[in-house]
């Protein structure tokens, strides 16, 4: 039951792109087509896994018991960079059919906020490791869910006759507002 | 860009070792300094929370809390305000989960014999403007002077006597929620005080195995 | 280029927000009021210029394939101040802005500057690009909490101005954000154009 309702808190109700604001920069800079889109997801799926396991086991194991809590952030976010580093250099020796699909969105994923910021909610929210993980794929999976639905319409939005001024960034922003719009529905669910 | 600096492995290594030493021990620093105002402003907030919503106090409410075990979620804590020896209200720490967006956590003080003395909001996620609203006077007054034990706390779409905030009732249930739990925790623990506090911790302990063998 | 230009292209010319569209996270999270934008601006400014000039200082002595680690350390660190001292004497702004705080370090802007401009100039320039993109990104987080703020309840910097049963929730709530900075930028765009 916990896990039911982590799963549907992280993908619905507090969704990671449109509800917490994290990771709004691969949100826009990556959605201009759906298979784009996918690919990123892959590539953030993966990371945010491994990066909540591994750095959930350091805070536990190092921060937590020699009381160095402050060093958190420089901690997370080094663990996280060569995570990123160590995921490109095996992904290519071991699976070149997936680096050719996730390789150009990993070196871009480092300063995707919310990586470290799953990372970062898991400890504050005090979960064990299975409820982490089970957080860290919900999570992903929201933001999977945002970016295709954003990708999805602004794919149609090409084909639209938006006034000129509004064209690119503006009414993409108008858009992802009205798609927060919908996700407020979920509010109040769990 | 002439002076960009040749990557041997070992100036590499040499390089990262350093700017990481200096960054380390330059926040060690800056922690030790701050340390203690951290400290001082949490613990001022819990006091100014605890001063808000029990009658005046003299004693240090923070160095004689204690945990009450909750069935089903974590414990609170109960902060005893005393005046010269003489208990005028425990001041708890509560929380709910039902709020619009999750966790609200609140102070509550109540009288001896359980009466609400008034509430703070400690924390929460809520909807500015609309669930924000819960931390406004008319609403908390709504809860001063009533016993959760005989009145009913519940907002009156549920048939209660508290008026929600307009276009906040799950926030407003969540508020009556926290509250029924700190009195629910006040009451069960104060009707066996004895064994209660000699072995609060085995009590614990053995609650929290029953919770799971029931499960 | 001289050092007033360097300063001013922060602030609308190349605003890191409106125009280059990085740091959009912070921008929209933390924008329900225009104090907490205020506020999120210039922790910001604080690790934009010192680690531009930090970066600026040491980066003959650091070796180009460690040149982004290091960097992020260097970032990483200044973060971790504002976070402390925050925590310490200001702790009501620190809880509303909460995990933005630890979140500046992977905050585009930081990382960007130091690597496209601090890297590459002396410490005076470093500087002043650090404080003019600082300050355009406070200007245009400001600028936003307001407007959010102003429509939703009617106040702001929390001065009323309309009675707030007027407000319109929807810019508060997360919608609002998206929509309002939609429109800023339309209009910063036009601006630059002309």
């Amino acid at each position: 039951m916990t896990y039911f309702v982590i799963i549907i808190t992280a993908v619905f109700v507090n969704n990671i792109v449109l509800m917490q604001f994290l990771g709004i920069c691969p949100f826009l800079g990556v959605s201009k087509k759906i298979s784009t889109a996918a690919g990123m997801t892959g590539a953030v799926a993966f990371v945010m896994v491994i990066a909540t396991i591994v750095t959930y086991l350091i805070q536990k194991s190092v921060l937590d018991v020699f009381e160095i809590g402050f060093l958190q952030t420089i901690t997370f976010i080094l663990i996280i960079a060569s995570l990123v580093q160590l995921v490109e250099i095996i992904l290519k020796k071991v699976s070149p059919a997936l680096f050719q699909a996730l390789g150009v969105f990993l070196p871009l994923i480092t300063t995707n906020c919310a990586i470290l910021g799953v990372a970062i909610m898991t400890i504050q929210k005090d979960y064990n490791l299975l409820e982490g993980v089970v957080f860290a794929i919900a999570s992903a999976v929201g933001f999977g869910l945002a970016l295709i639905l954003f990708a999805g319409l602004r794919e149609h939005l090409d084909l639209m006759n938006v006034p000129k001024g509004m064209k690119g960034v503006p009414i993409a922003f108008v858009v992802a507002g009205i798609l927060a719009m919908a996700f407020l529905g979920f509010s109040g669910l769990v | 860009m002439a002076n960009k600096k040749e990557s041997t492995f070992i100036n590499m290594v040499v390089a990262l070792l350093i700017v990481t030493l200096v960054a380390a021990t330059t926040l060690g620093f800056v922690y030790e300094f701050t340390k203690a105002p951290i400290a001082l402003a949490k613990l001022n907030k819990k006091l100014n929370a605890i001063k808000l919503v029990v009658p005046e106090f003299t004693n240090n409410p923070d160095s004689i809390k204690y945990e009450i075990p909750v069935e089903g979620g974590l414990p609170v804590m109960a902060y005893p305000a005393y005046n010269n020896e003489e208990l005028v209200g425990t001041a708890i720490e509560t929380y709910t989960m039902k709020g619009f967006s999750g966790l609200i956590k609140l102070m509550v003080g109540l009288a001896p014999d359980g009466t609400i003395h008034s509430v703070s909001v400690l924390e929460h996620k809520e909807t500015p403007g609309l669930g924000t609203h819960m931390s406004d006077e008319w609403y908390i007054n709504q809860y001063k002077g009533k016993n959760p034990g005989t009145d009913n706390l519940k907002v009156k779409k549920d048939m209660g006597e508290i008026d929600a905030i307009t276009a906040a009732t799950i926030s407003s249930r969540a508020f009556s929620d926290a509250v029924q739990k700190a009195y629910d925790a006040y009451v069960n623990y104060n009707i066996e005080p004895e064994s209660a506090v000699v072995d609060s911790t085995l009590n614990t302990q053995k609650e929290g195995g029953e919770n799971e063998s029931a499960n | 280029m001289s050092q007033l230009t360097n300063f001013t292209k922060g602030l609308l010319k190349e605003n890191p927000v409106f125009v280059l569209l990085l740091g959009l996270c912070p921008t929209l999270g933390v924008t329900t009021t225009a104090f907490n934008g205020l506020g999120m601006g210039l922790a910001t400014t604080f690790v934009l210029v010192m680690s531009n000039m930090v970066v600026s200082l040491v980066k003959s002595g650091i070796p180009d394939k460690v040149r982004i680690p290091a960097f992020i350390v260097i970032i990483a660190s200044f973060v971790t101040v504002v976070e402390l001292t925050m925590q310490a004497y200001l702790p009501s702004l620190f809880e509303s802005l909460g995990l933005f705080i630890p979140l500046i370090v992977v905050n585009c802007v930081v990382l960007g500057r130091a690597e496209a401009f601090a890297s590459k100039n002396n410490v005076g320039s470093s500087i002043i690009d650090g404080l003019g993109m600082g300050i355009g990104f406070s200007l245009a987080l400001t600028l936003l909490g307001a407007i959010r703020e102003f429509l939703g309840t009617g106040e702001v910097f929390g001065l009323q101005i309309f009675d707030s049963s007027y407000g319109m929730i929807v810019f508060i709530l997360n919608p609002g954000a998206f929509i309002v900075l939609g429109y800023l930028i339309l209009v910063v765009n036009r601006l630059n154009k002309a």
